[in-house]
């Protein structure tokens, strides 16, 4: 008898102690969930609060399905996505290389590097905002001032240009993410498998392709699902700069969310497109992550 | 055809000079080692020859062309490093096979001189595996596999087999002598090991503090030092060394023993001289118990410290003139510690070397 309930109490004991977590996440994590997801399935308008009771089944996803109009902004919002993530990669390995080259001033470099990180994203935004301004903007002030153009060029009210104002802007701020993981890659890289291939036949072009390239990948894999969550979630800059505007042709998914939830009011709807949009976020992220999986395989227990 | 010749060579990093202008002919198919203590410049002279160090002086030829400056890839050289620099993210099949890609060689041949190398070291059934996936031993044949592939002019080996185990050491030390056996090439291998040098060399190379002592066949180098240096270097347990004088054409030893000087000598010596006697434990043998006959010799009772049987020769430990001393027994005789015995010393193997520069008089 009492050695029975000496195997039932230490039975209890990881629950008990897991218990703390298990209610945090229950709390944090896992109400809030089911609640929104509940509410994605309602009539639910901010406004009336009473609407959350009118059960609409998959009325919201159907209609999402067929707005044109939100999947127009879901393309946009992976063009975005890929645009931002290739320049990013491709600027960050850029200055990853050059750095890794330096020897001298290093590690100044590597904290300079790292100042566009520390500004909040909306401040970036402004900043940007300022910069791209086609009246006052220093930007337009100083392409006419070295006469390259005689017109305000509509950074921000072009639709394309917004865009691209926009990428740069991200860019800017987020490009370090890269730069110093990749960074990272390179110093661990080992020197032997290097000087091999020169041996081998390779020129120092052929030695980054297939050397260098392959270990620093996984390094950039881990940045890219940092950066996808990341961008697949933007809005403030976006809502700083443009405001999903010129008449929508900036709108990404978490700016239209925002707008359908807080502007319309129509939260149900809104959570519906959250939840689409997280499926977004999980595709990318599962994608760089079996990626780093498979470079990683190889990365473990070599000299 | 490619004999790598390496005349007046120097290494400089800022103004520490580790290599001091080496000299060194090395014959197509010959088996060269470098060896000496750690530090002496051994890894960075070979890397000249491979183009991955800047020459600072002096001129590398390898067959009928000079390479100073010269990229590795243009060398047509293979290397084998230390830490076998496999490429970790490429499965054996395409380590073996990279260098020929690169070369632009048809998938056929690729595919067909990478089988051949496989059989050779054995490596048929790991194909497939990463380096992660191998044991010491199999990568280290896998970086040789690499090496042999693509039929350079020369292999260049640095320290290949000091991660091994003594064990495996010794396997793969065979398996290298097979291996140039089979695929005749010429070889530059360095080493800390003198006997690693002694089994693979057809000459060897004794280097220190980026000079070279001597260079000779392992029996030239092991039988006729030029020097202590070489002399206690080469040779394992080490050439006993015994400071002394030459008095009235002996050996005037510390503790006022004589023993006769070796008469190829004689003539070389002169009242007063300071000298040091050296004698390979081999050489130092309880009466009877020796390597054989010796032509010339002289008896001395010499009492055991300690005495460390192995089977079918005994390492003794004695002193001489109030020094340390290393003897050998041959035969499977028990010895006792503080047992007086008759040692014979085979003079005629015996050296002299000069006191003050401690090169070998045989030399001078
Ligand atoms: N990159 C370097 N910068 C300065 N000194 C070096 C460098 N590489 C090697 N050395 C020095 O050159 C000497 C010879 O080195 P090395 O050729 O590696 O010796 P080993 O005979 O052990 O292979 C050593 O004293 C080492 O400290
Ligand atoms: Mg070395």
């Amino acid at each position: 008898m009492i050695a029975f309930l000496r195997t039932r109490r230490t039975a209890l004991i990881p629950l008990l102690l897991l218990s703390p977590a298990l209610l945090t996440m229950l709390f944090v994590v896992a109400l809030p969930l089911g609640f929104s997801f509940y509410t994605s399935l309602t009539a639910y308008r901010l406004v009336r609060p009473e609407t959350i009771e009118i059960f609409v089944g998959l009325r919201n996803y159907i209609r999402l399905l067929e707005d044109w109009e939100f999947w127009r902004v879901f393309g946009r919002t992976i063009l975005f996505l890929a645009i931002a993530l290739n320049v990013e990669f491709l600027l960050g390995l850029g200055i990853a290389l050059l750095i890794a080259k330096i020897t001298w001033g290093q590690r100044t470099l590597r904290t300079i590097m790292m100042f566009p990180m520390m500004f909040s994203p909306i401040l970036v935004g402004f900043q940007f905002k300022f910069i791209f301004n086609d009246n006052i903007g220093i930007l337009n002030n100083a392409l006419q001032s070295l006469g390259l153009t005689d017109r305000a060029i509509p950074w921000l009210v072009d639709g394309r240009l917004a865009m691209f104002s926009i990428i740069f802007a991200e860019v800017w701020m987020s490009t370090s993410v890269f730069a110093i993981l990749l960074l990272a890659g390179l110093f661990a890289m080992p020197r032997d498998p290097l000087e091999a291939a020169k041996v081998d036949g390779c020129n120092s072009w052929q030695v980054f392709r297939h050397i260098t390239l392959p270990f620093i990948m996984p390094f950039a894999f881990i940045a890219m699902t940092i950066r996808s969550l990341d961008v697949a979630r933007a809005y403030d800059i976006v809502h700083v700069m443009t405001g999903g505007g010129p008449a929508g042709r900036t709108e990404l998914l978490w700016t239209l969310i925002a707008r359908t939830g807080y502007m319309d009011a129509r939260m149900g709807q809104a959570n519906a497109m959250a939840y689409l949009s997280t499926l977004l976020s999980i595709a990318f992220t599962w994608y760089f992550y079996t990626k780093l999986m498979q470079a990683r395989r190889y990365m473990g227990g070599v000299q | 055809m490619a004999g790598i010749s390496i005349r007046a060579v120097e290494k400089a990093y800022g103004a520490v000079r580790v290599v001091h202008g080496i000299d060194l002919e090395i014959a197509h198919e010959e088996f060269v080692v470098l060896v000496g203590p750690s530090g002496c410049g051994k890894s960075t002279t070979l890397r000249m020859i491979a183009g991955l160090e800047d020459i600072s002086g002096g001129d590398v030829w390898i067959g009928q062309t000079r390479v100073n400056d010269l990229p590795p890839r243009k060398r047509n050289i293979s290397m084998v490093f230390q830490n076998y620099a496999l490429y970790p993210h490429m499965n054996v099949r395409d380590n073996l096979g990279f260098g020929l890609r690169i070369a632009g060689q048809s998938p056929q041949v690729v595919t067909e001189r990478v089988n051949e190398a496989a059989g050779i070291l054995g490596l048929s059934e790991l194909l497939d595996r990463t380096p992660a996936e191998l044991s010491g031993g199999q990568r280290q044949r896998v970086a040789m596999g690499r090496a042999i592939v693509r039929h350079p002019d020369a292999f260049l080996f640095d320290e290949p087999l000091s991660n091994l185990d003594a064990k495996l050491r010794g396997q793969m030390r065979a398996e290298i002598k097979k291996l140039h056996q089979k695929v005749r090439t010429t070889v530059v291998y360095v080493t800390h090991d003198q006997v690693e040098a002694m089994t693979l060399a057809d000459r060897i190379v004794v280097m220190r503090d980026g000079h070279i002592e001597q260079v000779g066949t392992p029996m030239q180098v092991f039988n006729h030092p030029v020097n202590t240096f070489v002399a206690t270097f080469i040779g394992s347990p080490p050439m006993n060394l015994l400071p002394a004088v030459i008095h009235e054409g002996q050996v005037l030893l510390r503790d006022g023993s004589l023993v006769p000087v070796p008469a190829r000598l004689r003539a070389k010596t002169h009242e007063g001289q300071d000298v040091v006697l050296g004698i390979r434990p081999d050489d130092i043998c309880p009466v009877g118990h020796g390597l054989g006959e010796t032509d010339e010799g002289t008896d001395i009772a010499l009492t055991v410290d300690l005495a460390e049987p192995l089977g079918m020769e005994s390492l003794i430990y004695t002193s001489i003139a109030g020094q340390e001393v290393q003897a050998k027994l041959y035969g499977p005789r028990i010895v006792q510690a503080s047992e007086t015995l008759s040692f014979r010393l085979a003079l005629d193997r015996a050296h002299l070397f000069d006191a003050a520069t401690t090169r070998s008089l045989d030399v001078l």
